[in-house]
C-alpha cells in the first residue's frame, strides 16, 4: 500500500485554495429537513405587509421542513433596537434579526458573515447600493443582507397642483412616469436654488414646504443629502475633520433660506410631522417615502390625487437622496445558520421582493437597482405613476449622513443628528455660522473616540 | 435477647437524632426573625435580580471600552466631562429636577391643606380625583399631553387662537419645550406629594393646634410653628425620593421632545439612551446614567441623617 507524501507547503497551498473556494463559491443550499428558525422582524406600518413576509417564510419553511417563527417588533420608541441590544448582550434570542440604519455596525462583533449569500445575490442581480454596502460591510465582510422590507429613500413628494399654480413648475412634465421620457435639460433645472425659489413662492402663497429639522431620521436624511449635494464632508474616511469648508457654508445658507420659508414648528417635528403636514392639505411638499401619500389616500384622497414623487434637487456635487436601508443579520449564536442563510436568500429573490413591494404599496425599496423595474411603482394610483419616481432614477444617487467617515464614527454623527442641530442653531438659534461650525467641530472630535 | 437489646439501642439513637434535628429546625422556623426573613425572601430575590444585579452590571459596563472588551477605568466619565453637550445635559437635568420637585412639593402642600380642611364627607371623593394623574400609566398620559402640545395642531394653540391670542411654540422653541416637560412632570408627580402630606397632616396631634389657639396664634403662625416642624421628616423624605425619580426621568422627555430642539431638553436618561442604544455605545450610555449617582447618594445620606436625628429628638 503506497503512502502519499504531503509536505507542509502542499498542506498550506491546499488550505488556501480551499478557503478561497469557500469564499468565492456560489451559495449552495445546505438545509436539511429539521429544526426551527426564529426571526425578529421590523413591524411594518402598512397594514397587511407583515402577512406577505409571513407567507413567504411559511412557503420556504414548508418546502424545507423547517419550522419558521416570525416576531414583529415595532420601531416605535426604538423597541426593535432595544431588543437587538438585549439579544446581543445576552447571546441568545432570535436567529435572524432585522436591523435598521447603523445597527449592523453596532452589533458587528456578534454577527455571522453572510458573504456567500450576498455573493449569490450580486451574481444574480448586480451591484448593491453603496449606502447599503457602507452600512453592512465591515472590513470586507458582509454582516447583513439588505432587505426591501422597510428600506426607503426620501425623495420629494410634492403637490403638483400647488407647484404649478404658485411656483410655475410642472413637476409631472419634468419627471413623467417613464424614465426614458425624462429630458436632461429639464431635470438639470431642478436644483437646490430652484427648490429655494419655489419654496419661497409657496410660502408666500400660504402653502409652505415642510422639511423637518428635528433630530430624527427624516430630518437627518434630507439634510445629509443637501450637504452631499454641495460636496460638504464632515469627517473623511481617514478621521480628518473637514467640516470647516466653503461647501459647508454654501449648504448652510441654502438650509437657512429653506427654514425661513418653512413653518416654525419644523424644529419639533418627529418622523410623522412632515407626513401630517402634507396630508392636512396645508403643505405643498415634503421629502419622504410614499407613506405620506399612502395615508393621504386613505384619510384625505383629494390631497393624494395631487401628489407626485420625484427626485430631490441637484447641487454642484450632484443629486443625492437620503437612503435608509434595513438589513437582516444572523446572530453568531444561532443554532441553525445554514437554514437561516437559505431563508435569507429566498426572501431576497426578485420574485419575493416583488410581492413585498406590492404589499407595501411601493414603500419597500430593494437595494438592487435591477429591481427598480417592478410594476408596483408604475401602477399604483391615484394618480397613475405617482410613486414612479420613488426609486432613485436618472442621475439621482443615494446618500447617508455620516459617510464617508468610519461607520463607528458615522453612527454617532447620524444618531446625534449633528447636521440638523447645526442648522437649528444657525437658523432658529440665530448663532453665527462660524460659531456653529466650531461647535460641530468639537462634537465631531468627540465622535472620533468611537 | 442481648443481641436484640444490643441491636435495639443504636437503632433508637439513630431515629432520635433526626427527631432532635427536626425539633431544632421547627424551633428555628418558629423564630420571628426567620419567618420575617422567609416572607421577605421573594422581595429580596426580586431586588437582587432586578435592582442590585443591573446596578452592578451598569457600573461594570461604564468602565469598559465601546466594544466592551477592555477595562478602561474612569475614561468614559472623563470623556463625558470634556463635552459641552454633556454639561448642557447636566445643567438641564438639574433645572428640570429642582424646579419640578419644588413645584410638586408646593402644589402638594397647598392641595393637601385644602383637602384636609374639606368636610370629611366629600374628602374621599376629592382625594380620589386628585390622585388620577399619578394612577394613569405615565406613557399614556404623556402621549395625551403631547397631543395637546402638538407642534402643528396643538389643542391649546387652537384655544388660544380662538380667544385672539398668538400661537405658542410649545415644543419647537427650546425654552417653551423645557417649560412644557417640567409642567407635565409636575402634573404627574404632585399627587404623590399630596397624598404623603395629607397623611402627615392627619398625624399632627389636634391638641397642639388647640394649645396654639389658646395662645392666640393665627393660621400662619400655626402653620410655621406646628405644621411645618411636624411635617419636616415627611417633607425631607418625599423631596429626596422625588428628586431621585425626577433626575432619572425618561418617559416624559422622550415622548414629548426626544431631547430636542437642539438637544436643549435632554435629561440624563434620554441622553444615555441616545448614546447607549441609538448610537451603540453602551458603556458611555451607562456612564451617563451613573453620573448623578454619587451626588444623589451623598444628598441621600445627609437628608436621611437629618430625618433620623429629628426622629430621635421627637422619640
Amino acid at each position: 500500500m503506497g503512502q502519499s507524501r504531503l509536505s507542509r507547503r502542499a498542506v498550506l497551498k491546499t488550505a488556501a485554495l480551499g478557503s478561497a473556494a469557500a469564499i468565492t463559491a456560489p451559495y449552495v443550499s445546505g438545509v436539511y429537513a429539521a429544526g426551527t428558525l426564529s426571526l425578529g422582524c421590523w413591524d411594518h406600518w402598512v397594514p397587511g405587509a407583515n402577512k406577505t413576509l409571513d407567507k413567504l417564510c411559511k412557503e420556504w419553511g414548508d418546502k424545507n421542513k423547517v419550522d419558521v417563527h416570525v416576531d414583529y417588533i415595532t420601531s416605535q420608541g426604538e423597541k426593535d433596537k432595544l431588543t437587538a441590544a438585549a439579544e446581543a448582550q445576552a447571546g441568545t434570542g432570535h436567529d435572524i434579526m432585522s436591523h435598521r440604519d447603523w445597527n449592523i455596525r453596532i452589533h458587528q462583533a456578534q454577527l455571522e458573515p453572510l458573504d456567500d449569500v450576498i455573493a449569490a445575490l450580486i451574481k444574480k442581480y448586480g451591484p448593491i447600493s453603496p449606502v447599503a454596502e457602507y452600512l453592512a460591510k465591515s472590513k470586507g465582510v458582509w454582516l447583513g443582507v439588505p432587505t426591501a422590507v422597510g428600506s426607503q429613500v426620501k425623495p420629494c413628494c410634492s403637490r403638483f397642483d400647488l407647484y404649478k399654480q404658485h411656483a410655475g413648475l410642472d413637476l409631472q412634465a419634468m419627471f413623467p412616469a417613464d424614465e426614458s421620457k425624462w429630458d436632461k435639460a429639464q431635470t438639470d433645472k431642478w436644483t437646490w436654488d430652484a427648490y429655494v425659489e419655489s419654496a419661497q413662492k409657496l410660502h408666500k402663497a400660504g402653502f409652505p414646504v415642510g422639511l423637518p429639522m428635528g433630530q430624527t431620521s427624516d430630518a437627518v436624511d434630507w439634510v445629509g443629502g443637501l450637504f452631499n449635494a454641495y460636496g460638504a464632508v464632515f469627517i473623511d474616511a481617514k478621521d480628518n475633520i473637514k467640516i470647516n469648508s466653503d461647501q459647508t457654508r454654501q449648504a448652510m445658507e441654502v438650509a437657512r433660506k429653506i427654514m425661513e420659508a418653512s413653518p416654525p414648528e419644523v424644529f419639533a417635528w418627529d418622523d410623522a410631522g412632515n407626513n401630517r403636514w402634507l396630508i392636512s392639505g396645508k403643505g405643498s411638499g415634503i421629502m419622504n417615502p410614499p407613506s405620506a401619500w399612502s395615508v393621504a389616500k386613505r384619510d384625505n384622497p383629494k390631497v393624494a390625487e395631487q401628489c407626485w414623487t420625484h427626485p430631490v434637487p441637484k447641487g454642484p456635487n450632484g443629486r443625492f437622496v437620503g437612503q435608509l436601508p434595513q438589513f437582516y443579520g444572523l446572530w453568531k449564536f444561532s443554532k441553525n445558520k445554514q437554514a437561516a442563510k437559505d431563508l435569507l436568500l429566498f426572501i431576497s429573490e426578485k420574485e419575493s421582493v416583488a410581492q413585498l413591494v406590492a404589499a407595501s404599496n411601493g414603500y419597500d425599496l430593494p437595494s438592487f437597482k435591477t429591481m427598480y423595474d417592478l410594476d408596483t411603482w408604475k401602477i399604483v394610483e391615484p394618480p397613475v405613476g405617482t410613486v414612479y419616481g420613488y426609486p432613485p432614477r436618472g442621475d439621482e444617487q443615494t446618500s447617508m449622513f455620516g459617510a464617508p467617515a468610519r461607520s463607528e464614527v458615522g453612527a454617532q454623527m447620524y444618531n446625534q443628528a449633528i447636521d440638523t442641530v447645526m442648522i437649528s442653531k444657525f437658523t432658529q438659534g440665530k448663532e453665527k455660522l462660524d460659531d456653529v461650525i466650531k461647535w460641530a467641530e468639537k462634537e465631531l472630535e468627540g465622535t472620533l473616540r468611537a | 435477647m442481648a443481641d436484640t437489646i444490643h441491636t435495639w439501642t443504636p437503632a433508637l439513637s439513630d431515629t432520635s437524632a433526626p427527631m432532635v434535628r427536626k425539633s431544632r429546625l421547627r424551633r428555628f422556623m418558629r423564630q420571628r426573625s426567620t419567618i420575617a426573613f422567609l416572607m421577605c425572601l421573594p422581595l429580596i430575590v426580586i431586588i437582587c435580580g432586578l435592582v442590585i444585579y443591573p446596578a452592578l452590571y451598569s457600573i461594570q459596563l461604564s468602565m469598559l471600552n465601546k466594544a466592551q472588551t477592555r477595562f478602561i477605568g474612569l475614561s468614559n466619565f472623563t470623556f463625558l466631562m470634556s463635552r459641552d453637550t454633556f454639561w448642557m445635559v447636566v445643567w438641564q437635568s438639574t433645572i428640570f429636577a429642582l424646579s419640578a420637585v419644588f413645584f410638586k412639593a408646593l402644589i402638594g402642600l397647598v392641595t393637601a391643606h385644602l383637602v384636609n380642611n374639606l368636610p370629611v364627607k366629600g374628602q374621599r371623593k376629592w382625594r380620589g380625583m386628585l390622585l388620577v394623574p399619578w394612577v394613569i400609566p405615565l406613557a399614556l398620559s404623556t402621549l395625551g399631553w403631547w397631543w395637546l402640545f402638538d407642534p402643528t395642531n396643538s389643542a391649546f394653540n387652537y384655544t388660544l387662537q380662538s380667544l385672539g391670542f398668538e400661537r405658542v411654540a410649545w415644543l419647537s422653541d427650546p425654552y417653551w419645550a423645557r417649560f412644557t416637560v417640567i409642567l407635565v412632570n409636575v402634573w404627574y408627580g404632585a399627587p404623590f406629594f399630596l397624598i404623603m402630606y395629607l397623611a402627615a397632616l392627619k398625624s399632627v396631634p389636634e391638641q397642639l393646634y388647640e394649645a396654639a389657639d389658646i395662645d392666640g396664634a393665627n393660621a400662619w403662625q400655626k402653620f410655621v410653628h406646628i405644621t411645618l416642624p411636624m411635617m419636616r421628616n415627611i417633607i425631607a423624605i418625599t423631596v429626596l425620593f422625588s428628586l431621585i425619580v425626577t433626575f432619572a426621568n425618561f418617559d416624559i422627555v422622550q415622548i414629548m421632545t426626544a431631547g430636542g430642539p437642539r438637544n436643549m431638553t435632554h435629561m440624563f436618561a434620554t441622553y444615555a439612551f441616545l448614546l447607549g442604544i441609538r448610537s451603540g455605545d453602551l458603556p458611555l450610555g451607562a456612564a451617563t446614567s451613573l453620573f448623578m449617582l454619587p451626588i444623589l447618594a451623598i444628598a441621600a445620606v445627609f437628608i436621611l441623617r437629618g430625618v433620623r436625628k429629628r426622629g430621635r429628638e421627637i422619640g
